[in-house]
This record gives C-alpha cells, structure tokens and sequence, in this order.
C-alpha cells in the first residue's frame, strides 16, 4: 500500500467536483441523455452544449487533419451552438442534476448582446439547477456573424460589459470561455477579470481552414462545393492552449481560476495543464474520438503519478510549473549542454547528421572508420562514395560466411560523432533520433556562473539596444 | 518492324495453375501502405539503398508513396531499376534491402520495402501511364545484346536513354531469360514479367526472338555493331550421372518449371522426388506439391547446414509440406519403361571431412517423377571458339570475366554482366551489371568518339 492516498476530489470557484474532468461544451453534451452516460462513465463535469435561441446547422460540420496514419490529430468544425429549443436543454438541465446531484452540471450560454436578454437566460439556466455558467465568448464562426461568440471576446470592452451583466444577475460562478483567435489572450482575460468573472476557461476553437482537396479545389468540410472558416481543436492545439493558458497564470490582471481546454486527450495532458494553474480541465475531441470511455485511464494514470510523486490531492501540484517559465532575457546563457551519441543503442540511421548538417551547426560526422577525424566530408561526398558501391545478393554457396545480412549490431562506420567543440546544444539531433535515450544532452559548463541576457544588459556588457532583435519566436 | 502482339498477351500458366499460385505476399492497399511508408525514418545513406544491388533510392520512393506522389515514386525506383515491379516480387529482401533495414537494430519489424515498392508498381501499371522515360536523341551508335534476361534488358534501357541502338537477341521465343521462365509463379507470375518488358519496349529495342547465336554469329555481331553485351546467362540442369537418366518421368526443375509457367504444363503425379537442395530445387518442390503431388521429398548429399538454398526458402518449403533426406546420394534411377523410384545410398563423413558411402545403406525411394535440380552448367563456351580481331574475352571456371565497375571483358568491344559472370544470383543482380554495362558501354563508345 502506498502510503500517500491521492484523491481527484477538488473545488472550482466553490462548486464541489469529484474529479477535475469535464466534458468541453461540445456535441458530447448535447443533451441529458449523454451527460448521464457520461457521468457513469467516470465524468466530473460537463458543460452543456451551448445554449441560445437555436439555430440551423449545415452538413457537413467537420474535417481533420490525420498524421501519419494516425487519425484525427487536428479537427475542425463549422457547427454553432445548440440547435436545440432553450427550453428543453434547460428541462433536461434539471432532470441530469436531480439525478447526479454530486456531479458539475455547467450552462454554457450565448444570446443576443442585451442586457435583458442575458438576465433573462441567467436566471432560467440557474433555476433549471445548473452549478454555474460559462459564458460563451469564443465561438469562432457563424455566431459572430449575429454579434455574439468571438465578435464579443475579441472585443475587450464587450467582454467586459457583458461579463458584468451577467454578474449583476447570476448567484453561481460566473467562468468566462476565451478565444484564442486574438493577438494577446490577457487582454480579454482582464476584461472579463474587470466584468467580475469568477474563473475563466481556456482555449475556444482557433480559426482554422483544415485542407484543400487536390482534385476538386474545394476547402473541407464541403458544405455544397464550399466551405468557411472552422475552429480547430484536438491534439494539435495543444501547445497553443498551454502557452495561453501560461499567460494567464502569469499576469496578475488576468489570473482567475482556469479550466483548461484545448487537446486534452490523456491524464498526461491534464497534468500539464494543471502544471500551469488549471483547477479543472475539459476535453472535446478526444471524446468525440474515442467516447467517453477515455475517462477511465484519465483518473487512474493521474492518481498513480500524484501517488508516485507524493500528491495527495490536485492543490498540492497545481501551478508548479509556473515559475519555470521564464523571459528568455532571464535565462541563464551559460548554461551549456553538447549532444552525447551512445553508441550501444545507436541504429544508424545517421537522421542526427544529416539533420545537423542541414538543419543545424555542421558539427555531426561519419568519421569514426577514418584514421583521424575528418569535419571536412560532406553529405554530398558521402553520397557519391555510396553511389559507387557494388552491392551484391549474399548467396550462401558464393559467399563465405553466408548470407548473413541481418545484423543487430550497428557497424562502426554508420555511427555518427559529435564535434563537442563545435556542437550549440541546440538539441536537434536528439529530438530526430528515432531510439529514446540514445542521444543525450550533457552538460559541460560546471564552473561557470550562471548569467542572464538581463544581467549581462545591467553589467554594460551588450548594449540595449540588441535586446529587440535578440528572440526570433515571438 | 511490324506490329506485334504484346508480349503479356502470347502466353500465360494454365488458369487452375494461376489459382493455385497465388500471390506468396499479397499486394498492400493504401490504407496499409501509407502509415507503412510513414514508419520508414528516411535514413541518410540509407543501409538497404546500400544493400540493394540497385541501389534503389529506397527512402525517396518510400516517402514519395507517403506524400501521395505515386507516380514519382515508380519513377525514382525505375530509375535504378527498370525492372523494379519484377524485384519487388522475386527479390530475397531477407538479405538484401530489408535485411538491412535499421529497424532490426532496436528490436521492431523491418519496413516492408518490397511490398512497398510493389505498390508503387502496380500503380504505375494499373494507371497506364507509359515509361517515365524517353530514349535519348540517337547517336547513330548501336549495340547488339546477346539473351534478353534481365542483364540485357537493363543494359538496353541504359544504351536506350544514351540514344545508343539496342538489338537483343534470344533463343527463346520471349523476353525476360529466367525472369519469364524461372521465378516462381507465386512470387512472380510470368504475365507480369512479361508486363514490365512491355513497357521497357517503350524505349524502342529490337528484339530478335528464337535466335541462338553460336560463335560465328558473334563475330558478326561484332562486326556489325559498336559494341556486344553477352547476358546469356546459365546453362541446363547438370546431369546425374546414372543409369536410368534418360527415363521418361526423370525431368530437371527448369523444365518443369518453365513448364508450368507457360501453360505446357498443369499436373504432376503423386511422389516426386526432387535432387539437390539450393533454391531451385525448393521452388521445384513447392511447385510440385502446388501442381497435386502428395509426397514431395527433396534429397540432398549434405546436411541442412551446407545447403544453398536460403533459410526462408527452406522454411518455406517445409510449411508447404515438401520433405527432406539429408546426407544421401543417388546413385541409380530404378524403373522399366518410366521411372518407378530412385536408388539411395547414405553418406558420412570421414575425419578428414570428406563424404563417403556408407555401406550397405543402400535403399529406394518410390517416385513417378524425379526431378533434377544440381546446379545450371555454364554455357560460354562457345566464346572461346570465337576468334574476334580485337581479343580474347576471358572466361574463369565457365564464368565471364569483368571489371565490375564496368561491364568490360578483357576483350574491350565485349561487356557481360548477369549470371553469366557472377556464376547464378539474382534478378536485382543481373540488373544492376547490366545497368552498370550499360553506362559503361556509354562511356567508352564516348571514349573512343572522342579519340577518333
Ligand atoms: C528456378 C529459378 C528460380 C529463380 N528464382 C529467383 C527469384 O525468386 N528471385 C530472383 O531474384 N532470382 C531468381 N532466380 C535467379 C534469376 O532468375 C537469375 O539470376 C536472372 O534471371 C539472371 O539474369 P540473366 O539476364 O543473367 O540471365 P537469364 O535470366 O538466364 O537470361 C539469359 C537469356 O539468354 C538467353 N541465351 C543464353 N544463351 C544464348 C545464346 N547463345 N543466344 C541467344 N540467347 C541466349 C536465354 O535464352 C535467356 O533468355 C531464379 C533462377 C532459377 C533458375
Ligand atoms: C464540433 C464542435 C462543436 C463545438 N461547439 C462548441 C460550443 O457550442 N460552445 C463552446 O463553448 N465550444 C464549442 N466547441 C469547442 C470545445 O468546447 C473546445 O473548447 C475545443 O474543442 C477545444 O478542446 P479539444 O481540443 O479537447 O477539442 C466545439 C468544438 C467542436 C469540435
Ligand atoms: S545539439 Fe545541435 S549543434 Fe549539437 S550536434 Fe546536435 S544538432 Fe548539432
Ligand atoms: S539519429 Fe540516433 S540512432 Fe540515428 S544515427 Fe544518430 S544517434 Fe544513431
Ligand atoms: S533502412 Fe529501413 S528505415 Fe531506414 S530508410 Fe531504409 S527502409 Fe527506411
């Protein structure tokens, strides 16, 4: 028996939740009936699927981007919200939390831009027993059309009023839903902060065209020969959200309990999020991937890491990571690490050496047959020597020693070396190796002290003026 | 020249044949062949472009099938290969491209290079797009090509693209030497060999069929062209020995198996016994039990151990139910008008190693075909009758001498490549000497161009 018993259990904003894994407004809490099978399934939370006056979808609604095989690794969609009557997702509202009354019924909501209007749905949603409300800014498609979703999360001013509208009503947290598709995410998450929101969540779709077909020249998802920008979402968004999700954490006008959204797909992932602040976290594609079932290994793998790492409870580990992510002016630059091949586990595939010859800092070579180093050969010339080979079918009566072609062992000459005098520590080579632990990253800077761009700055070392040129990702 | 009928078309195994040899390694659909395209690390250097006697670009096409790019990828492997739908059935990629394939190196599954590659072929084929490539502007220069195997036939696709003449000449009836008539139909179903020349036609070679050419049609084909490659291959099955050979119901396997390629053939009896154990003999005793033979055993004079058959193949034919006698010598073939069984004696080894009889171990194994399959003999000789002004073309052992790099022979207006010179390999060997011969024919027609 472990002696920690680690436990899913947790608050957001006051609403008590059995675990942290909600289901993201989305077709998989369309209706009662799902949120119910889903919260057998494991589910802590749900937010409805967005409820406002209904409307009228097109067919087809989604496209995706597939990687290497693997199915679905961006996905896309040009739905809007419910197209279901107001009244019967509320009615349903109510039947799910008579019967899961432990579980996160969430009412996600978006109507028109009156006052009225959002005190009125406020107060239904809220009658029909929701545990709290999200307030829909960020649909990218067909609702900004009508003056809702996006148009209003883009708007910081709007945000913020009708944040505050909403507060003036509403008894249960108030979590303002972002979207991504502005240039600095803190600045409507202040203003929703300024509204009075209770939490925020984040990230909303990200305006997206997934692809062009070749032979029709039509954009996807086809809707009659056309299509319209979609929002995009599942694994691929993933650094998108946790970066945003970052920015939030760090700044003290913005920073408000999170839900993190955005290419959850595993407990992994959630506990990244939760690394960078998140109380909860919610999950749309992945469920509409592989069904609710996913649930299961979310809560038993985060429960055996928080076991493993001594977490007791999701508080003990939220927001760690925040104080790692740093300015790039304050990292220390003489830090300094050199790729290390390990010749035992080596394949030979020589993918670092092409990769530091062209990609980076030339400082790879197939010279460990050569009687002295050799930085002068070039994948060119290493070509060429190859294109002269003769190559022959090892026959076992011909050959001596048979056809023995299959070998586990990696011939000396196929493994690269590195040059350490010359090798940037960029990490290329090993973030290409196909064979896990077979180049390493070594630090070899021991005696020197650490030293930031900032500090360097301070000292007259470098002028100040070659700091806005210095960082190439902004 | 007069239209002719494709080669495809003029003949074909025997329909309940064909079904009974079906494909050994089913073709891929796309669905499997592009995640598996997408498994392979696109290797620099890559060791299986290394290990293919081709050198085949393997990563390039492999990629090419990933991106979508079909066409590109039939064109960079024809460009290495211009019989690269025939190696991506008949090639033992065991030990070549596949076995030399990273992927073995930590433990997972090598990338399935032949069937991708056989993909990309049948792709080609099936979207009837002609040859990716044209001949090159004539020269005037003209070779004459002597067999058309697979050595001739790449050696004249390289003369084809260099604008030089090509004349092939075979004493058979179609293209294609062992790569029509020897590969097992369940690798390599001999309308597809036949397929693949058709396109390789496109280039514009004359072929002249059913022409034996002896020494005195050597030297006039030295006389009439610029140069002479010699793809003749091998020669017959070697014989016994032994009284009882001339039997009916005593055959050698590269009859039967251009029997039953061709349609001349559709049944075997009951027992057959096959003699000798390299990978003809298997593919004659797979064949055997695949035409309706019940007891098919192979007899060999030495152990599983020495013989030259390679591992798959032997396991391979033990899956199809083919038996094995080690260490036993015919020494006579039993039988009144046709052949009833073969006489065996045991053999064992002495301290010295040699093999001798053992005595009184003597004994008969029933069959109603015995099929001998003890290695091809040489035929060049003819070459050493040829009395050519420019020299002598040096043969070793039966074999053709080269420079490897080129093709030459010692009698420089002479190249060879194929099993011919390397003494019986494979089809993506005889390919690549004569695709080697091909260039270096180029380059010493230019040679001498240049120095007239
Ligand atoms: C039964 C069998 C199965 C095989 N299976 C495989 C396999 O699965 N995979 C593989 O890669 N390889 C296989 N091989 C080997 C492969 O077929 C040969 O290595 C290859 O065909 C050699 O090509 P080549 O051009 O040198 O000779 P060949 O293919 O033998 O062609 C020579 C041609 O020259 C002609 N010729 C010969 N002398 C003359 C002359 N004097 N005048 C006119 N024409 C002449 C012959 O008729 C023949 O058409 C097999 C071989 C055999 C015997
Ligand atoms: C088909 C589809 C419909 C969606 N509809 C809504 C919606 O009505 N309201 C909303 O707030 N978000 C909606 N979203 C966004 C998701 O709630 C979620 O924010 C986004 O998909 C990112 O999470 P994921 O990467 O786990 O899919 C929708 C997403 C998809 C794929
Ligand atoms: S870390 Fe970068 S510079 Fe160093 S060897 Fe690897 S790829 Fe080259
Ligand atoms: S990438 Fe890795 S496995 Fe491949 S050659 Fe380099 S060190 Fe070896
Ligand atoms: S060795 Fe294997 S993984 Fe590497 S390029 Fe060749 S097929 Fe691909």
């Amino acid at each position: 028996m472990s002696p920690f018993k680690p436990t899913l259990e947790t608050t957001f904003c006051g609403i008590p939740c059995l675990n942290p894994f909600w289901l993201a407004s989305a077709p998989p809490t369309n209706c009662g009936e799902q949120i119910m099978r889903a919260f057998d399934a494991g589910w802590g939370g749900a937010v409805w699927k967005t409820i406002g006056e209904p409307i009228t979808n097109v067919s087809s609604r989604y496209s995706s981007i597939d990687w290497e095989g693997r199915r679905m690794m961006g996905f896309n969609n040009i739905e809007l919200i419910s197209d279901r009557p107001i009244e019967v997702n509320l009615q349903e509202i109510a039947e799910v939390k008579r019967r899961y009354p432990k579980h996160v019924v969430i009412a996600s909501l978006m109507v028109e831009s009156k006052r009225e209007t959002w005190h009125e749905i406020v107060q239904r949603a809220e009658d029909a027993g929701a545990d709290g409300l999200e307030l829909n800014f960020g649909c990218p498609h067909g609702m900004s059309e009508r003056g809702m979703g996006s148009a209003v999360g883009q708007v910081p001013e709007y945000c913020e009023q009708i944040t505050g509208w909403v507060k003036e009503k509403a008894r249960t947290p108030v979590i303002v839903k972002l979207t991504p598709n502005i240039s600095d995410i803190r600045i409507p998450a202040r203003a929703a902060k300024r509204g009075g929101a209770d939490a925020l969540s984040a990230i909303n779709t990200i305006n997206s065209i997934t692809g062009i077909d070749l032979d029709t020249f039509q954009p996807n998802p086809n809707v009659d020969g056309k299509s319209s920008h979609g929002g995009y979402c599942g694994p691929a968004v993933k650094p998108i959200a946790l970066n945003m999700v970052q920015q939030i954490q760090a700044d003290a006008g913005s920073v408000l309990p999170l839900s993190g959204i955005g290419g959850i797909g595993g407990w992994r992932d959630a506990a990244e999020f939760i690394l960078l602040g998140c109380s909860t976290v919610q999950v749309c594609t992945a469920a509409m991937h592989y069904g609710y079932r996913i649930v299961e290994d979310m809560q038993d793998g985060l429960l055996n890491w928080m076991a493993e790492k001594g977490f007791t409870t999701l508080e003990d580990f939220r927001g760690l990571s925040l104080p790692n992510v740093r300015e790039w002016k304050q990292l220390n630059l003489n830090y300094q690490i050199v790729a290390r091949i390990h010749e035992d586990l080596c394949i030979g595939c020589q993918l670092c050496y092409t990769a530091c010859w062209d990609g980076a800092h030339q400082c790879i070579h197939l010279d460990r047959t050569s009687p002295v180093p050799d930085t002068t050969r070039t994948p060119a010339m290493v070509e060429v020597e190859a294109a002269r080979k003769v190559s022959t079918t090892p026959i076992p009566k011909l050959d001596v020693g048979g056809a023995k072609m299959i070998s586990t062992l990696t011939p000396l000459e196929r493994i690269p070396r590195v040059d350490e005098h010359h090798c940037v520590g960029c990490n290329l080579c090993s973030l290409v190796c196909p064979v896990e632990n077979c180049i390493t990253m070594e630090r070899i800077d021991k005696d020197i002290e650490a030293e930031s761009w900032e500090e360097r700055v301070a000292k007259g070392m470098v002028s100040a003026g070659a700091r806005e040129v210095m960082s190439t990702n902004t | 020249m007069s239209a002719r009928v494709p080669f495809p078309e003029q003949i074909a195994a025997a329909p309940e044949v064909a079904e009974r040899f079906g494909d050994l390694h089913p073709p891929l659909d796309r669905q499997a062949a592009v995640p598996e395209a997408n498994r392979c690390l696109y290797c620099f250097d890559a060791p299986c472009t290394n290990a293919c006697p081709t050198h085949i670009d393997v990563p390039r096409f492999i990629k090419k099938i990933a991106s979508g790019n079909l066409s590109g990828s039939a064109r960079t492997i024809l460009d290495a290969n211009i019989l690269g739908a025939s190696c991506s059935r008949a090639c033992p990629v065991e030990v070549l491209c596949e076995g030399a394939c990273v992927m073995h190196r930590y433990n997972k599954q090598p990338i399935q290079i032949a069937r991708l590659q056989r993909f990309a072929m049948d792709a080609l084929h099936e979207s009837g797009a002609p040859l990716p490539f044209e001949p090159g502007a004539e020269t005037g220069l003209s070779a004459a090509l002597v067999g058309a195997g697979p050595a001739s036939l790449a050696c004249a696709a390289e003369l084809r693209r260099r604008g030089i003449r090509a004349d092939l000449y075979d004493a058979r009836p179609l293209p294609g030497g062992l790569n029509t008539y020897g590969v097992a139909e369940y690798k390599l179903p001999l309308v597809e060999s036949l397929r693949e020349i058709e396109m390789l036609a496109q280039l514009g070679v004359d072929f002249h069929f059913e022409t034996r050419i002896d020494a005195a049609g050597l030297a006039e084909l030295e006389q009439k062209h610029d140069a002479v490659f010699l793809g003749i291959g091998l020669g017959a099955i070697h014989q016994l020995g032994v009284a009882g050979e001339g039997l009916p119901g005593v055959t050698n396997a590269l009859d039967l198996i251009a029997g039953y390629k061709s349609g001349s053939l559709t049944t075997v009896p009951n027992r057959v016994v096959v003699v000798g154990a390299g990978n003809t003999a298997i593919d004659a005793a797979i064949a055997a039990v695949r035409l309706g033979a019940t007891d098919v055993y192979i007899v060999y004079r030495r152990g599983p151990e020495q013989m030259s058959a390679f591992t798959f193949e032997y396991e391979h034919a033990k899956n199809e139910g083919v038996k094995f006698f080690w260490h036993v010598q015919p020494t006579g073939i039993r039988g009144s008008k046709a052949a009833e069984g073969i006489e065996l004696t045991r053999l064992e080894s002495t301290d010295d190693g040699s093999i001798v009889p053992q005595e009184g171990s003597e004994f008969v194994l029933e069959a109603d075909l015995i099929i001998l399959s003890i290695g091809q003999a040489t035929h060049s000789g003819f070459l050493s009758n040829s009395s050519s002004k420019s020299g002598k073309i040096q043969v070793e052992r039966g074999r053709i001498v080269i420079d490897r790099a080129t093709g030459q022979t010692s009698n420089p207006k002479f190249f060879a490549g194929g099993d011919c010179t390397n003494g019986g390999r494979e089809v993506v060997d005889a390919v690549a000497d004569g695709k080697r011969s091909g260039v270096g024919i180029a380059a010493w027609l230019e040679a001498q161009h240049v120095a007239v």
